[in-house]
């Protein structure tokens, strides 16, 4: 039985009156590829925003390597609108903010490519390295960081050697063809030396053969840096083939958990995407 | 007590009402195009320049009011296609330049034709006459300007409420992009906005110069300023907020002008504090509370981003 | 196209940046010499004394709006710190009598050595963005710009009231502090031995903006530009947002606070009422001109903006005649019309401004295969 990496109890989202995540329980343990998906607007990326520090939780509790990152009940106004279940049952507030949790380990790549649009691929990924810099202000405005400074630019280099991008590192990022654009933005993630890995949609765009290709990718960098990996995602050929485990969202409710042969056969799930059938 | 506090609670309510005109301007503009119209309270000093030199030519003043309020609006609106219109597809911090660039273009233009000289707004019958309140002597305008403020900014709710422009002005300010996607002529809205402001504005100035009545190029900065920090005080893309936060800003502003004199007669202070040069820092100390505690002022809703 | 050299090295010392530096080098060296030989009241000796703490200010406010994305408006209340700061601090004690002569010769009583003074100018500077950051970093950028545009007029108001002008000398101006002038050396009856005055604010300017472009070039100016790219991302790769806007804030304060103590010794005298929300604007400008994100833009843009108003275009003041026929327009002001037309043009057709964002080296550097280079959309 693997250790537990990433762990969610009862997290609910609430917007206003929108309920965008409902009592939400989730478990990604060491060395798993665990996929969560659901049809549009099921709340997926809300999950993983509440998971990364984004949003704040209305109600519920993170904890990443038993380490409580998120928890919270509704507070305010929000205690009369709450809709959620298992109100009041996290008293305590925590709320890391997302640099902290990339620094306890945990990165992300983003639906809507984020990259940063003004800086060569080169930088981008170096800029990753800046939260592990052990140089100061003062020493690194000064250039008295030579070595660190060295170090991490060749370590840059090695990672866009490893995910095949050395030919464009010069270019600025947004120049890029859209499916190199999203390696490069998981390769800044893998900058940052996470040991748990979230891919937002990472095959949106993309052919049948560039999703292949990503399938055999994210195998790949699983295995070399040792990663943990929770997923979104909408082709269901990726999430068939390359998770240990999924969950399935509907109107910000799980609905189902199971091995992808499990998932498959689930009625509930059938019914969530394909509708009912007419008789 | 009461005589005291009085004539400066009329002059709060007065420029309230002027601020608040301007205010309009700035809190309608910001809703649609999420900009900060720097340049507004230029346009309210340019209305000013206009109907010190319109009066000066000769024109009779039945006439003049209105040409200097048409005018104005056309100000407004040329300022928008030329200065705003071509970056609205830019990153927010060009748009917001080019408007912080006509304001410095209105103000040289003016220093320009004036020569940095004070020039003397034209008395206007009626309004300019003395009143008396109690035991305070004001001026009519001190009295028409609350009311004729409440009733433009009544005429333009039920416009923004019950006409198909006002119709199309809230989506545009909920929405722009699919605003536009439903068909609506997105630059006539914009058009119709800053023509409205503007006309606001030169009302206002009509207003505000019966009172103060110099005019030079930096006149509209302070003012501007301030008409701002009440709209977002109010909550900014709100109107009434504008027009609550308004009246609020300039009441105070202006008790704080007589405060040192309050105090005395009040028997709370021996002598002058000094905290009428306080007066304008107060607005801008409002600006920075609300900006912490509610960034969304008094009447405004918050906005999630999504990521 | 491979490069031959790959980007370990941090630093390019190819051919540009050594054209770069030699350029640099002349430029000080042209700027000792020509005061020594050319009349001392010269015009063009304001334009680089005023030019050269103009670009220093220019490039502080670069740093914060165009490498960090915070749009702020606050310049002019720091640099007036800076400024005060330093008067305070550096007026001879024999002197402070006749200048505060309202308040009994003022609170200080000491008096401190330039460079301490200038440092300490900064720090004061950088010490009031640090409070006013702490609430107000956190705004989006349309309110922090009115926010920082506020604070800036609560500090102008505040240098004014008298009640503190035992310190301030409340709506009197400061003077008699050490200023450019000083740095001439003189024999026993007065005459210039050798001119300093306009080499010193080189040297001072050229020192705090080369340490401002080892800063941008550094670790912490890759997370400010990642900061201004896109501040969700940035935060999601681990750059904490609240501490780096504060150093990125307090940093560019500390030399608008130089840049202050640079523009009293410069203008001879403070007070606190010219620094208004119009000499933000124009460091605004300028910057916009040079190019937002380019150190060198930002410096030869504000040597061109002072060259401009205080010299060259001059003559627009002025009324001229071409034989008997007087020329319409040219009078007391059309120099500014012209400027503010020049600056609209800028900021609607030419958004990069001079340089974009490139830096002087890239001028000389042969065009790379970098897709849209200095073409970052401003």
């Amino acid at each position: 039985m693997s250790e537990n990496v990433l762990h969610l109890e009862n997290v609910t989202m609430q917007f206003g009156g929108v309920v965008a995540a409902n009592d939400v329980c989730l478990d990604v343990n060491e060395g798993e590829i665990v996929a969560l998906i659901g049809p549009n607007g099921a709340g997926k990326t809300t999950v993983f925003n509440v998971i990364t520090g984004v949003y704040p939780p209305t109600n519920g509790r993170v904890t990443l390597r038993g380490k409580v990152i998120a928890e919270d009940q509704p507070r305010g106004k929000m205690r009369k609108l709450y809709a959620g279940g298992h109100a009041y049952e996290y008293p305590h507030t925590v709320n890391q903010t997302p640099d902290r949790i990339t620094k306890l380990g945990m990165a992300r790549t983003f639906q809507n490519i984020r990259l940063f649009k003004s800086m060569t691929v080169f930088e981008n990924v170096l800029v990753a390295k800046h939260m592990n810099m052990k140089a100061g202000f003062f020493r690194t405005a000064l250039h008295l960081n030579g070595a660190e400074e060295r170090r991490m630019r060749e370590d840059t280099l090695k990672l866009l050697e490893i995910l095949d991008l050395t030919d464009v590192k010069d270019e600025i990022a947004t120049a890029l063809p859209y499916g190199k654009q999203r390696r490069l933005e998981i390769a800044r993630a893998l900058s940052t030396n996470p040991s748990m890995l979230l891919l937002d949609e990472p095959a949106a765009g993309m052919n049948p053969q560039e999703t292949e290709e990503l399938c055999a990718f994210i195998r790949q960098i699983k295995e070399r840096f040792g990663l943990t990996v929770l997923l979104i995602e909408h082709d269901m050929n990726l999430v068939m083939d390359i998770s240990d485990r999924i969950y399935v969202l509907n109107f910000g409710a799980l609905i189902a958990e199971g091995t992808p042969a499990e998932i498959q056969q689930n009625p509930d799930v059938i019914t969530a995407y394909l509708g009912v059938a007419e008789t | 007590m009461f005589d005291t506090v009085l004539p400066y609670l009329l002059s709060g309510i007065s420029v309230g009402g002027q601020y608040a005109l301007i205010a309009i301007g700035y809190t309608m503009v910001y809703g649609i195009l999420r900009l900060i119209n720097f340049a507004h309270g230029d346009v309210f000093m340019v209305a000013g320049i206009l109907m010190v030199y319109i009066s000066a030519s000769g024109i009779p003043l039945y006439l003049s009011i209105p040409l200097v309020l048409i005018i104005t609006a056309g100000v407004g609106f040329a300022i928008e296609r030329v200065a705003y219109k071509p970056l609205r597809s830019a990153p927010r911090m060009s748009i917001m330049i080019s408007a912080i660039g006509v304001s410095y273009t209105l103000q040289n233009l003016v220093l320009y034709v004036t020569g940095g000289l004070n020039q003397f707004y034209p008395s206007i019958p009626f309004i300019s006459q003395s009143v008396t309140i109690g035991a305070t002597s004001t001026r009519m305008v001190t009295l028409i300007t609350p009311v004729l403020t409440l009733v433009l900014v009544i005429a333009l709710v039920l416009l923004i409420n019950h006409t198909k422009i006002g119709m199309a002005m809230r989506a545009v300010s909920k929405d722009f992009e699919t605003s536009r996607l439903m068909g609506i002529k997105i630059d006539n809205v914009i058009t119709v906005t800053f023509v409205i402001g503007s006309f606001l504005a030169g009302v206002g100035s009509i207003l505000y110069f019966t009172n103060y009545s110099t005019v030079i190029q930096t006149s509209g900065a302070m003012p501007g300023l301030k008409a701002f920090v009440a709209a977002v005080f109010g909550g900014i893309g709100s109107v009434p907020g504008a027009v609550v936060g308004a009246f609020i800003i300039g009441i105070c502003e202006n008790l704080l002008k007589g405060m040192d004199t309050i105090l005395i007669k009040a028997g709370l202070s021996k002598s002058m504090l000094g905290i009428t040069t306080f007066s304008d820092a107060f607005t801008f100390a409002l600006l920075i509370v609300i900006l912490i505690v509610k960034p969304t002022g008094l009447f405004g809703e918050k906005q999630t981003e999504k990521v | 196209m491979i490069q031959a050299q790959p980007t370990i090295k941090p630093k390019k010392l190819d051919a540009a940046t050594i054209i770069t530096i030699a350029i640099i080098g002349v430029v000080y060296l042209l700027a000792f010499v020509l005061e020594q030989v050319m009349p001392a009241t010269s015009m063009l000796f304001t334009v680089l004394k005023k030019g050269a703490t103009y670009a220093l200010v220019a490039v502080s406010m670069n740093l914060l709006n165009g490498f960090t994305g915070l749009f702020s408006l606050g310049q002019a209340g720091f640099m007036l710190i800076g400024s005060y700061a330093f008067a305070i601090l550096t007026i001879p004690v024999a002197q402070r009598l006749s200048v505060y002569q309202y308040y009994d010769g003022g609170l200080v009583q000491f008096s401190l050595p330039w460079l301490v003074a200038i440092v300490l100018a900064g720090l004061f500077a950088a010490l009031f963005a640090f409070l006013i950051g702490l609430p107000v970093l956190r705004l989006k950028s349309d309110y922090l710009a009115i926010a920082t545009l506020g604070f800036a007029e609560i500090i102008r108001a505040i240098f004014q009231w008298d009640k503190i002008g035992t310190l301030t000398n409340g709506s009197n101006l400061l003077r008699l502090f050490p200023t450019f002038a000083d740095f001439n050396v003189r024999d026993e009856s007065g005459q210039v031995l050798v001119y300093w005055s306009t080499f010193v604010p080189f040297v001072i300017a050229g020192v705090c903006i080369a340490f401002i472009l080892m800063l941008i070039n550094s670790s912490y100016g890759r997370a400010f530009k990642a900061i201004r790219d896109d501040e969700t991302a940035a935060e999601a790769m681990g750059i904490n947002l609240a501490k780096h806007k504060m150093i990125a804030f307090c940093t560019s304060s500390f030399f608008a606070g130089v840049g202050g103590a640079m523009l009293a010794m410069y203008a001879n005298s403070v007070q606190a009422k010219s620094f208004t929300t119009a000499m933000t604007y124009e460091i605004l400008l300028i910057v916009v001109i040079g190019g937002i994100g380019s150190v060198t833009g930002s410096v030869m843009s504000a040597f061109l903006f002072v060259a401009s108003s205080e010299w060259w275009l001059r003559f627009l003041d002025q009324e001229q005649m071409i034989g008997a026929w007087k020329v319409p327009l040219l009078r007391n002001g059309f120099r500014l019309v012209v400027f503010s037309l020049i600056i609209m043009a800028v900021v609607l057709f030419f958004r990069q401004g001079i340089m974009g964002s490139r830096e002087l080296p890239d001028l000389f550097r042969k065009r790379h295969k970098l897709a849209g280079k200095g073409a970052r959309k401003a």
